[in-house]
């Protein structure tokens, strides 16, 4: 959103750095699934803070409630019941955007501005320039933002980056009631991360880690997972997540080329016609054919 | 220039409003659509009143250009059949471009070349409009795989097609005596004999 005075360090559909003198730190929000209890507190804060009301949903016989993100729902906690060793686990995982430090929605973005990304890692969404086409949904590999039904505007978590600007933690981190979510610089969210997952791995969790995943360049919204090798159980997190190398070769060096190419033949064509000259009906058949008309 | 009364009709009137249809919508469609191939042609954009207009008409247009590509597309297909004259023609094309057309073969109401370029803008015609529905998130929903896949498509045959409509446009400005054919419908006798001398045969019995 807009009214914010964060340093920008990349904007979508601009080919010329940003300024960048600033050093500032990375920020990250670590969610910590396995001191979640599903309250739903920060779909509920979410809300609050960003005058969101989405339309009231109807049971679909799980918890899920709304059933998926949308453009008025930023944040939605998923339950997924997994079987493991012979104990039903309840994994809980509050979903939204993560905020990649390789955004796969700024890169497709054909809109200058309307995708930015803070120095502060931030990734954020200025719907005045957004134009409603839909390419960030497509670049996206987390399945995240959500065009707007009555503005066609993308909408999706900003991390409250109008809080962070001064100074406040995001409005879901401050609402927690078990603290399962934390906001820090991103090196202080690894180390609170580090603790946790020792502390799991002596509960018997072996497989426990940090979700921070590399294919995207690392994240600024990070899980504490009690099964980290297998993140497909929390409701589809996804294993190895990346920018699908189609985003790549349709946002990547095709298109300079592309553009290239065409430049050329309109070039080509034009020295074509200064090297060679006009293609002329030849004035022997103008001739015969007016003498054929005069007999 | 005095029009001749023998000079030869080479398009009715309703075969140049359509072609006009499809050029008009394909020169709307190139602009908005390079406002959104890369950052270089945003600019473009505000040809159709800022960015999100390009994005609202853009689709609509492409409707347009399909159906009235559709029309031009059987209107002439049958007379681009390729014929093993046109494989001989387009063998010695080097010979044309480099501005000798004497002794190239005797050609039909159109040229191997010309035959190629139909048959290449039909490819680039089906491409653009299956991938453009795929992309069209307004009114469509499709996996996003697919919607992935589409936007490559969309912008390959888009790039293609631009480069293929500079070709069509430039051979119509080099070879001169050829664009009043889609103005005003006629072309000179000596024109038709030069370039398309079956063609000539065939209108004039000579």
């Amino acid at each position: 959103m807009a009214l914010q005075s964060l340093d920008i360090a990349r904007r979508s559909a601009t080919t010329t750095p940003a300024p960048g003198v600033r050093e500032t730190a990375k920020v990250a929000k670590l969610i910590d699934v396995s001191t979640c209890i599903g309250c739903k507190a920060c779909q509920v804060a979410c809300m609050e803070w960003n005058d969101l009301r989405d339309e009231v949903g109807s049971c679909a016989g799980v918890y899920d409630n709304p059933v998926d993100l949308t453009a008025k729902s930023w944040t939605v906690m998923r339950y997924a019941e997994v079987e493991e060793k012979g104990r039903l686990e309840w994994l809980i995982r509050k979903d939204g955007c993560m905020h990649c430090a390789d955004p796969g929605c700024l890169k497709a973005c054909p809109a200058p501005g309307a995708i930015v990304q803070y120095a502060n890692g931030i990734v954020d969404f200025h719907q005045e320039n957004c134009i409603g086409c839909g390419y960030c949904v497509t670049g996206c590999p987390f399945n995240i933002p959500r065009l707007s039904k009555e503005d066609s505007k993308a909408y999706k978590c900003s991390l409250c980056s109008d809080r962070v600007a001064v100074g406040q933690a995001p409005a879901c981190v401050k609402t927690c009631p078990t603290g399962a979510i934390q906001f820090g610089s991103k090196e202080q969210m690894k180390d609170v991360a580090d603790k946790r997952i020792k502390d799991l791995k002596e509960r018997g969790y072996a497989q426990a880690g940090l979700y921070d995943p590399p294919g995207v360049g690392g994240t600024h919204v990070m899980y504490v997972l009690h099964h980290a090798d297998r993140p497909e159980l929390y409701q589809g997190l996804p294993n190895d997540p990346s920018i699908s190398p189609l985003v790549s070769l349709w946002k990547g060096f095709a298109k300079p080329l592309a553009t290239l190419a065409l430049a050329g033949v309109a070039l080509g064509s034009l020295f074509h016609y200064v090297t060679k000259g006009p293609n002329e009906v030849s004035k022997e058949l103008e001739n015969e054919l007016e003498k054929e008309d005069a007999k | 220039m005095i029009r001749n009364p023998k000079d030869l009709q080479r398009y009715t009137a309703s075969e140049r409003a359509n072609h006009w249809v499809v050029g008009i919508s394909f020169i709307l469609l190139a602009l908005s659509g390079l406002a959104f191939f890369h950052p270089a042609f945003f600019p473009l954009a505000q040809l159709f009143g800022g960015g999100v207009w390009a994005r609202i008409l853009h689709p609509f247009l492409g409707v347009l250009m399909a159906i009235s590509f559709l029309a031009i597309f059987f209107r002439f297909k049958a007379l681009n059949v390729m014929t093993p004259a046109d494989k001989e023609w387009l063998n010695r094309v080097g010979e044309m471009v480099d501005g000798n057309d004497h002794n190239m073969p005797e050609q039909g109401k159109y040229n191997g070349g010309q035959k190629m370029m139909f048959w290449a803008l039909a490819v680039c015609m089906l491409l653009l409009a299956v991938s453009g529905i795929v992309l069209w998130r307004a009114y469509f929903s499709f996996p996003v795989e697919l919607v992935r896949f589409g936007a490559v498509i969309h912008a390959a045959a888009a790039a293609v097609m631009i480069a293929l409509i500079m070709v069509h446009i430039y051979a119509a400005i080099w070879v001169k005596g050829t664009i009043r054919a889609m103005w005003y419908g006629t072309v000179t006798r000596a024109w038709a004999k030069q370039h398309h001398r079956a063609w000539y045969r065939q209108v004039t019995g000579k």
